[in-house]
């Protein structure tokens, strides 16, 4: 019953949101996602002791039912999205939207979109959720984006729609194989998918791997992503690189690895090639980008393309690292987001060669920068370090017989990692300094969503067996 | 049964309504009255049939099912609908006013004799019964070229497909030698099938092609529909062409249902066009009226996977995706009859000047376009599953999708109009109360449609 309180909460304030007029809104956006929070904190708590679960009849025609499965990875992303959302709304408390009472009503309801997506442990029910996430983010880039919103926008729905279509097929195709065609469950799938000839497996998983890919985005599907995050309002970018595609990497690990082995099995080394492209490939451009927004876009192609190639080394311990690092990288990149938000308000400008002396005029906004950024290229005693030690293990220790290649080869993301991180430092943290278009430090609603993130990259970098504990489990299972 | 006989009473009742009643609200109130009338009527007799055993009918000339009677429900329920949002706009097409409604009544006496047909010459008489009156409807604008035009064309085009419908009858009847169809499905084996009878399946198929308007007998269809007054057109795209399908279905799944491995491929490939020509040419319509014409060429390929698929499942495809589509392209059309400007640039800004009104189109057109939560979704899923279930067209099903995400390129361009550029569009006349209040209950259904199908299925 706890479960659909993660759904309808965010649901049904953000439906009120929409009469709400002014200040209002953002009030009630952030004593939602509080409130939110506060559930999905129980729901992992609860997790230690047995996964919690909610069964509703829905469509019997069908077979299927709205049921939700909240294991070790589902809460710990949906934990996630409450930690995400809460931040934005606590740092957009002195942001000015226009028409705030519609623009937060789509946040929340993208939110419950998400939660759905996260929970739902029913094929059907998944698909109706995995759209739903969508819409929202689709009116919040075209109404409150930059100046290209509305082409930028308008492609990255249609490439994620033909994805979904794409995925609808496979999910309908797998129903079929179940006896009776009476279920949508997520156990009946597996085993009905598991049992499909290795032949139908190879073809099928591509059905369901492009969408999966282009939500991630995995090269070559990755187009879509770079000008949606720079045109997007920040508070959604956040979203959308924070949570939205994890909900690819979520679904590659729910949907297609226990699914489909034997076409996983067939396709993974494939897979592995185009991500670790994706790695090199987005890593280099970031490097000549000037707009920070941009640059953030393409290290999070890099970082996201990591996880997947390591979600395919089928080795238990890249799975667990796969887990850990979902978590690790939502919050890093909201963290990231945050500070270049700050930094767009008070320059004007997002352009790095306008920027500068940021350390100078505003040192505890550079502080903040430099802490979060190390911790995005996976420095020691910070979250990120614990997650891509364990992606790259989990690559080396892989099945594919080129394991070394791949290893090798991803690790030069690390590097031009740094490169990319320490010149965006260099070049807006320190140098000449610039003039500020507004001359004050972070407020103090911004300090708070900052500390937030900032004690978690510290607490999970030092001591991150509860995160390691939570999701240990499903990781053995996916891998067997 | 009964409600066969109530909607010809009605329909002459209505055409005397309009030598007695001059006042034209007065024959808009009594139509509406007695449209909910025919529903519960058909509400009656879908109560009181017996579920297992059909009904048979005037010497085995109507077989009267359950399922018969199910889509007739639904199907007057989509009228009424209609009639409710629509009303007001029927009054201001020309001066007959009641005859307008009598020839809907007179449809709708096709639409039933089609869902229950037993014999090829009911068929014929229904189709018959279900097209006169929409020629005469088309040409209703009589001071407008473009509706003379559209009546012309639909008449010489309804014609021709009748007579290529007689053919292939015919030659049914040579091979078969009965014009019953249960009879015929038993007399035509599938491995030793007289090549009369196959050229007559064909020869219907094609017949029937031209009034669903599948490609490439969809010529007439952008025109005809373009040139209708608006008003009529929401109906004539929506149920109207549901009540062919129905027909379509039936036939083929009856009749044909053994012999699918002779008609099949031929079927599929006249599906695939439909998607392609439909989709493709929408994309490149600047009026929103073409738009919809073209819109609904592509809805009817994804309903003819339907008769493709021929299995129990298809019945429940056909009956969402009749209701899902008839609901939604009605509201579309009843909020386009409120503007000026039917081009995409009319709907420029509409959603500062009448909130709703953009709130409630951009459902319809999420159901048209299959977004989840609404009824356009639950349909192309059940047709979708239906095929899938079928087993052996998994190439059309992808090549399906991949043309509904090319239909959300020209819905959405309708979304954009409304929520992101702005404008002040023109209204032809004030939205009232009424109007909207119809209008929120018609984005009510399309939801309860995406959300909780089971309540439209038998």
């Amino acid at each position: 019953m706890v479960l659909i309180l993660l759904i309808l909460i965010p649901l049904l304030t953000g439906i009120l949101s929409f009469a709400v007029k002014g200040d209002g809104a953002k009030a009630l956006a952030l004593v939602s996602s509080m409130v939110t929070l506060a559930v999905s904190a129980y729901v992992s708590g609860a997790n230690y002791i047995a996964p919690v679960t909610f069964t509703h009849s829905w469509i019997p025609v069908l077979g299927s039912q709205f049921s939700l499965l909240a294991d070790g990875m589902s809460s710990m992303l949906c934990l996630l999205t409450g930690i995400v959302v809460m931040v934005v709304m606590i740092v957009n408390v002195n942001k000015e939207a226009e028409k705030p009472g519609a623009f937060y009503g789509f946040m929340l309801l993208s939110q419950a979109g998400l939660m759905g997506v996260f929970l739902a442990s029913d094929a059907l029910l998944f698909y109706v959720f995995w759209e739903i996430a969508l819409i929202p983010v689709y009116f919040l880039c075209s109404r409150w984006g930059g100046e290209k919103r509305i082409p930028v926008t308008f492609k990255f729905f249609i490439y994620t729609f033909v994805g979904s279509l794409m995925m609808l097929a496979g999910l309908i195709y797998l129903s079929m194989q179940i006896p009776l065609h009476t279920s949508y469950s997520w156990s009946d799938i597996t085993r009905a998918g598991a049992a499909l000839p290795a032949e139908t497996q190879r073809w099928l998983f591509w059905l369901l791997f492009i969408a999966f890919a282009i939500k991630m985005p995995i090269f070559p599907f990755h187009t879509w992503q770079p000008d949606t995050y720079e045109q997007a309002p920040t508070a959604v970018t956040i979203i959308l690189s924070a949570l939205m595609v994890k909900m690819g990497l979520y679904a590659v690990l729910r949907w297609l690895l226990p699914v489909l082995p034997a076409g996983v099995a067939y396709w993974s080394d494939t897979v592995v090639v185009l991500s670790i492209i994706g790695i090199v490939y987005a890593s280099c451009i970031a490097m000549v980008q000037t707009d920070i927004k941009r640059l953030i876009a393409y290290s999070s192609i890099a970082h996201m393309s990591l996880m997947c190639a390591a979600a395919f080394s089928h080795s238990y311990i890249g799975m667990h690292g796969v887990m850990v690092q979902m978590f690790n990288h939502g919050i890093n990149i909201t963290g990231i987001w945050v500070m270049v938000s700050i930094i767009e308000n008070r320059w004007g400008t997002r352009d790095m060669t306008k920027l500068g002396g940021m350390a100078t005029v505003a040192p505890a906004m550079a502080i903040a920068l430099v802490v979060i950024s190390l911790a995005n290229i996976g420095l020691p005693l910070t979250n990120g370090f614990v997650g891509e030690f364990m992606l790259y293990l989990g690559l080396f220790s892989g099945t594919s017989p080129w394991h070394i290649a791949f290893m090798v080869v991803a690790g030069s993301g690390v590097i031009l990692g740094a490169v990319y991180t320490l010149n965006m430092i260099q070049k807006t943290a320190y140098g000449a300094v610039t003039k500020m278009v507004i001359a004050k430090d972070m407020s103090a609603n911004e300090y708070i969503g900052v500390a937030i993130i900032i004690s978690l990259v510290i607490f999970l970098g030092v001591y991150p067996k509860p995160l390691l504990d939570l999701t240990a489990g499903i990781a053995g299972m996916i891998v067997k | 049964m009964n409600a066969i006989i109530a909607t010809t009473v009605f329909g002459v009742i209505m055409m005397f309504a309009g030598i007695w009643v001059s006042n034209k609200n007065s024959i808009t109130a009594i139509a509406a009255i007695l449209f909910a009338v025919l529903l519960g009527v058909n509400i009656w007799d879908l109560v009181h049939a017996s579920d297992n055993a059909p009904q048979l009918l005037f010497s085995n000339m109507l077989r009267i099912e359950h399922n018969s009677l199910w889509f007739n429900t639904l199907m007057t329920g989509c009228t009424l609908l209609y009639i409710l949002l629509m009303g007001k706009e029927i009054q201001k097409v020309g001066l007959h006013v009641a005859e307008y409604f009598a020839l809907i009544f007179f449809i709708l006496c096709g639409l039933y004799l089609l869902s229950t047909y037993n014999n090829m010459l009911m068929l014929f008489i229904g189709i018959e019964i279900l097209s006169i009156p929409q020629y005469i409807l088309a040409g209703s604008d009589k001071r407008n070229l473009k509706s003379s035009e559209a009546s012309l064309k639909y008449f010489l085009m309804g014609a021709f497909s009748t007579g290529i419908l007689l053919m292939g009858i015919t030659l049914l009847y040579g091979a078969s030698r009965t014009f019953n169809i249960m009879e015929m499905a038993g007399v035509l084996h599938s491995d030793s099938l007289n090549p009369l009878a196959l050229a007559g399946i064909i020869f219907i198929m094609i017949a029937l092609s031209f009034k669903v308007s599948a490609a490439p007998m969809h010529m007439w269809t952008p025109d005809v529909y373009d040139g209708s007054p608006t008003a009529f057109t929401a109906f004539m795209a929506t149920v109207v062409k549901a009540g062919a399908f129905f027909a379509f279905m039936r036939l083929f799944q009856v009749s044909f249902g053994n012999l699918s491995n002779h008609w099949m491929l031929v079927l599929a490939i006249i599906t695939a066009a439909t998607l392609l020509v439909g989709n493709v040419t929408a994309v490149f319509q600047q009026s929103v009226k073409r738009m919809l014409a073209y819109s609904s060429i592509a809805q009817a390929g994804f309903m003819l996977f339907a008769v493709l698929a021929g299995n129990a499942a298809a019945w429940n495809a056909i009956f969402i995706y009749a209701v899902a589509y008839s609901i939604a392209t009605i509201g579309v059309f009843s909020v386009l009859i409120k503007l000026k400007d039917y081009t995409y640039d009319g709907f420029n800004g509409l959603a500062k000047k009448e909130p709703l009104l953009a709130f409630v189109t951009t459902i319809f057109l999420f159901s048209l376009a299959g977004i989840p939560l609404t009824g356009g979704f639950m349909a192309k899923y059940f047709v979708l599953l239906a095929v899938v279930q079928q087993g052996q067209l998994m190439w059309l099903v992808i090549f399906a999708l991949l043309m509904a995400a090319i239909s959300v390129y020209y819905y959405f361009r309708v979304i954009i109009a409304m929520y992101f550029k702005t404008g002040t569009p023109e209204l032809n006349s004030a939205v009232t109360a009424g109007d909207k209040l119809m209008l929120v209950i018609t984005c009510i259904l399309v939801l309860v449609l995406g959300i909780f199908p089971q309540l439209f299925l038998i």
